[in-house]
């Protein structure tokens, strides 16, 4: 016979949760079929800004088979034509005065099936005035740019905010007295999360108990309850949103969109249950976007390669509507102030301006914690312009600048206080993997073949985990996470948790985390999160938050467990609660080794023997607010090799060394980063947004909207440090981030290492075979 | 129009639009939502089913073409509580995460065993690429499909 796994703390355990996809029995919203329910489709701008003079629904609502179409006017006439976005401005849910991006939603048809409603949206006119679109971020505040947000009072351009912080004089000084500045431009183009689940929801009013259930894509039930009462008004508590199992978010799945606005409006009035269901053109054209910045780079160091002072200049586009993601107003660029990164910055300076342009809404998270990501790309890739202008090895350049461990933990210039960190042992480490001076060997002959090589490094560390609730929120929620466990009288556990997620494996990692405080199997404890009726209030899983807050969460309500099942403990062995220990899997007299009683046995004697003066039953709920956020790091290394004739970019190695402090399951951890990876990369190569001059948008599809595939997919290197994070009760850092923060300026220094004999110090974004092969043009090479 | 098709073993029949795609029959119609729709231009492949026992993109396909075919879906691959190695290599390999796109993959890594048993790496690698998955950057998935093959021979043979 096989002996039962036992999966605790730290193992490779294989997940609980794949039981179900594997048989196709996953219950994605799209799953969801509910007596008497209604579809729907959105009827969109094919405008980049055009003012509506009129639109008229007759002629859909006469087709057998539609049940409702509502407007801009009808939402109006309720109050409700426009909402409060993440970042305290306003968005339209359908348009009423002008359509301000293309893919702007306009008109909502409720239909017996979804192929009638979209048959429907032919039989809409709606009359448009086009008008001139700002689709250049560089143009948006020209003297005669048309104003965007003609809607906002008092709003005469189309600036969203000037930010600034950091030491501007002691900054400006550095660079006067630095032997050597270096200056670099680059354009962190506009991508998209596009999990492979659009995103959608089914809206279910009762008429008859008042209450409204919301299957959604959300990565953040909770807040999005509250967002919703607040939007329509409704009574929080008779709200009740499921989120359930969720086909990848990545920031995707974080903001509330017009789409179930108006599928709860359409539940409403029709008394019936409503689905939304995005196609991959809406997710692509409609939803949130990431990056999208337009920044200038400058370090002031000395002639050995000591870094002086680091400044930064962003434009920062938006789109029509501020729907920026971020943690409090405070944050209008999000953490991008963490960019002086993994290096000991004596001085630094930070400014960005928020503009409108006619281009959908966002500015989300993108596999990334608030603007990480644009703060790391630009750091890695002025650390290779300087080592290029040092003719400095870049390995070489990064050691030479790093925090030490010593000087853990450290407060940046900038005002952040890191929670550990050994970035010489994990520069080390990746340089160990690749074999690095072999491969600058290699790079050597390969040039002297005629071939194309390139090597690129990336260091950097990430700051994941928000709270501490004082310093971030969401709406003014403070950015807290929770979980509730429950031993039941066999004992086995229920966690509930307020995170939710949308792959990262929750139910394996946090029933591995309980196992490890209460000495039971992983498997029996179940978890359970998505749904705000049956879990405790949290914020969410995005920016890597779920391991650092949650994790910290539940580790914490299972001490507090453990604190009562040792008064249990006590009571059973008549024994002093001093005089017990704690072996990890029972409780046990102290010098007494035969006696002792493990959890399941004190679970069962909680609700048939508990001691006089105690609460029956053995469970507990904690609200965790982490003391700070944790900063996971890592070092990249990333080989190519460029055809000659075609541009191609192969990626023949990537190294990627991670620290994310303690793992509680290193097989979910290596999963995450080949994920992340597989995102980072992509986003260099291939993944990008484009509009021509009209504010069309050009990748609307999985066609032109290329993520990698198989194909490209190089085979990744894995490596690990691990320090454990100072103040997270397990040790523990977010993870699933990391890469795709790291990778894309690894990518890209490899690429400018391999054309640098050609002369070439920058390439933007999306390296496509194209433009490499344009710019190998350019230099004389090839035919 | 009428149709008839064999799905999963079972005769199923209904009447449909001309235009309704395979992938909403076997979904809306049909109610077995292991298949998936990802996309609306046939690139993503979370519609992958077996059609006569090829892989094909459901989404590609109009429900009347499978008139008088065989079906086969994630829902028909296995029984009861049986899985095949191919269902087992995903979980045991760490081959999916969020999932969605995990139907679609073991489809067509279930039909490249069928055709080559003992494939190599560029070999699925080619057979998955038309296959998307943002979550896992494919690299346990081909140790799925690898771990599938390792362990189909050693059945057979045990079986033998
Ligand atoms: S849904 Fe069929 S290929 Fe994407
Ligand atoms: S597991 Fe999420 S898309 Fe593949």
């Amino acid at each position: 016979m096989v002996a039962t796994p036992r999966h605790t703390m730290g193992d490779r355990m294989p997940r609980k949760e794949d039981g179900r996809f594997i048989r196709g029995k996953g219950r994605y919203v799209d799953d969801i079929r509910l007596p008497g329910m209604l579809h729907s489709a959105i009827l969109r701008s094919p405008f980049a800004h055009a003012k509506i003079n009129n639109v008229d629904a007759s002629a859909a609502l006469e087709l057998e088979g539609v049940h409702a179409v509502i407007t801009g006017a009808d939402l109006a006439a309720q109050g409700l034509a426009w909402m409060p976005t993440l970042a305290g401005d306003t968005q339209a849910v359908l348009a009423t005065d002008k359509v301000r991006f293309q893919g702007q939603e306009v008109a909502f048809v409720v239909a017996d099936d979804h192929y009638i409603a979209q048959d429907a949206l032919e039989l809409i006119e709606v009359d448009y005035e086009p008008l001139d679109p700002i689709v250049d971020s560089r143009r948006a505040l020209d003297e005669d740019a048309p104003v965007i947000r003609d809607d906002k009072e008092g709003q005469a351009d189309n600036l969203i905010f000037f930010w600034d912080a950091g030491d501007r004089e002691a900054t400006e000084r550095a660079f006067q007295e630095a032997e050597v500045t270096v200056r670099q431009e680059m354009f962190y183009p506009r991508s998209h999360p596009a999990p492979m689940e659009t995103c959608g929801c089914v809206a279910d009013y009762d008429i008859s108990t008042g209450e409204m259930t919301v299957y959604m894509t959300s990565q953040a039930p909770h807040a999005h309850r509250t967002l919703f009462a607040i939007v329509s008004g409704l009574p929080e508590h008779q709200i009740r949103i499921i989120s359930p199992d969720i086909g990848g978010g990545f920031g995707n799945k974080v903001p509330i969109y017009p789409g179930y606005v108006c599928a709860a409006v359409a539940s409403l009035i029709l008394g019936r249950p409503v689905k939304w269901m995005e196609t991959r053109a809406e997710n692509l054209m409609s939803t949130s976007f990431a990056r999208d910045y337009r920044m200038t780079g400058e370090i002031a160091a000395t002639r050995d390669g000591r870094i002086l002072g680091v400044r930064s200049k962003i434009l920062a586009d938006h789109g029509a509507f501020n729907a920026h993601a971020q943690p409090g107003e405070q944050y209008p660029t999000g953490f991008f102030p963490i960019f002086t990164s993994c290096y000991d910055v004596p001085a630094a300076y930070a400014e960005a301006t928020g503009v409108y342009s006619n281009k959908a809404p966002g500015g989300i998270a993108y596999r990334c914690s608030f603007r990480v990501t644009e703060a790391i790309y630009l750091m890695e890739r002025m650390m290779d312009v300087l080592a290029d202008e040092l003719e400095m090895d870049p390995a070489e350049l990064r050691r030479k600048n790093f925090v030490k461990k010593e000087q853990m933990p450290y407060v940046s210039v900038m005002g952040w206080e890191y929670d550990g960190g050994d970035y010489h042992a994990a520069l080390d480490e990746a340089l160990r993997i690749a074999g690095y001076e072999q491969l600058l060997e290699e790079q050597r002959r390969a040039r002297e073949e005629g071939r194309i090589m390139g090597i690129g490094v990336s260091t950097f560390t990430e700051i994941v985990g928000a709270g501490p609730g004082k310093k971030c929120h969401i709406a003014g929620i403070e950015m807290f996470d929770s979980a509730e466990l429950r031993l039941h009288p066999t004992g086995k556990a229920i966690l509930k948790l307020g995170v939710k997620s949308q792959g990262q494996g929750h139910e394996t990692t946090f029933a591995q985390i309980v196992a490890g405080e209460l000495g039971i199997p992983a498997e029996n404890v179940e978890v359970r999160e998505g749904d705000t009726d049956n879990t405790p209030f949290g914020l969410g899983t995005y920016a890597s938050r779920s391991t650092p807050v949650c994790g910290a969460a539940t580790a914490i309500v299972a001490r507090k467990v453990r604190e009562k099942a040792k008064k249990i403990a006590a009571h059973m062995l008549e024994a002093a609660e001093g005089d017990l220990e704690w072996t990890g899997e029972r409780f046990q007299v102290k010098g007494s080794p035969d006696r002792g009683v493990n959890m399941e046995e004190i679970s069962f004697a909680a609700y048939t023997n508990v001691p006089e003066g105690e609460e029956a039953g053995l469970e507990g709920v904690t609200y965790y607010d982490p003391p700070e956020m944790t900063y996971p790091f890592g070092a990249y290394i990333c080989v190519v090799e460029i055809d000659k004739g075609t541009g191609q970019i192969e990626v023949k190695r990537f190294i990627a060394v991670d620290d994310c402090g303690v793992r509680i399951n290193p097989m979910v951890v290596e999963g995450q980063i080949h994920g992340g990876l597989a995102s980072g990369i992509g986003i260099a190569l291939m993944e990008v947004m484009d509009f021509d001059e009209e504010g069309n948008h050009l990748n609307s599809s999985f066609m032109d909207y290329l993520t990698l595939t198989s194909m490209e997919a190089p085979k990744y290197e894995l490596g690990e440090t691990v320090t454990p994070s100072t103040h997270h009760p397990l040790g523990a850092r977010g993870v699933a981030e990391s890469p795709t923060v790291g990778s894309p300026a690894a990518v890209v220094n490899a690429v400018v290492d391999a054309l640098s004999p050609y002369g070439v110090r920058h390439v933007d974004m999306p390296l496509s075979p194209n433009r490499i092969w344009s710019l190998l043009r350019e230099n004389g090479v090839g035919a | 129009m009428h149709i008839q098709v064999n799905v999963n073993g079972e005769m199923r029949e209904a009447d449909v639009e001309p235009r309704l795609l395979l992938v909403h029959f076997i979904r809306d119609y049909l109610g077995l939502t292991g298949t998936h729709w990802g996309c609306d231009t046939s690139n993503c492949g979370a519609c992958t089913v077996h059609l006569d026992g090829e892989p094909v993109k459901s989404c590609t396909i109009l429900a009347v073409r499978a008139d008088g075919h065989e079906v086969t879906t994630i829902e028909g691959i296995w029984s009861g509580t049986g899985l095949t190695p191919v269902q087992e290599g995903f979980h045991e390999e760490h081959g999916l995460q969020c999932g969605f796109c995990t139907p679609g993959m073991i489809m067509t890594a279930t039909a490249l065993l069928e055709r080559n048993p003992d494939p190599t790496e560029e070999e699925i690698r080619a057979a998955i690429s038309g296959n998307l998955c943002r979550c896992t950057g494919y690299e346990n998935i081909i140790r799925a499909v690898r771990w599938a093959a390792d362990h189909r021979t050693a059945r057979e043979e045990v079986s033998a």
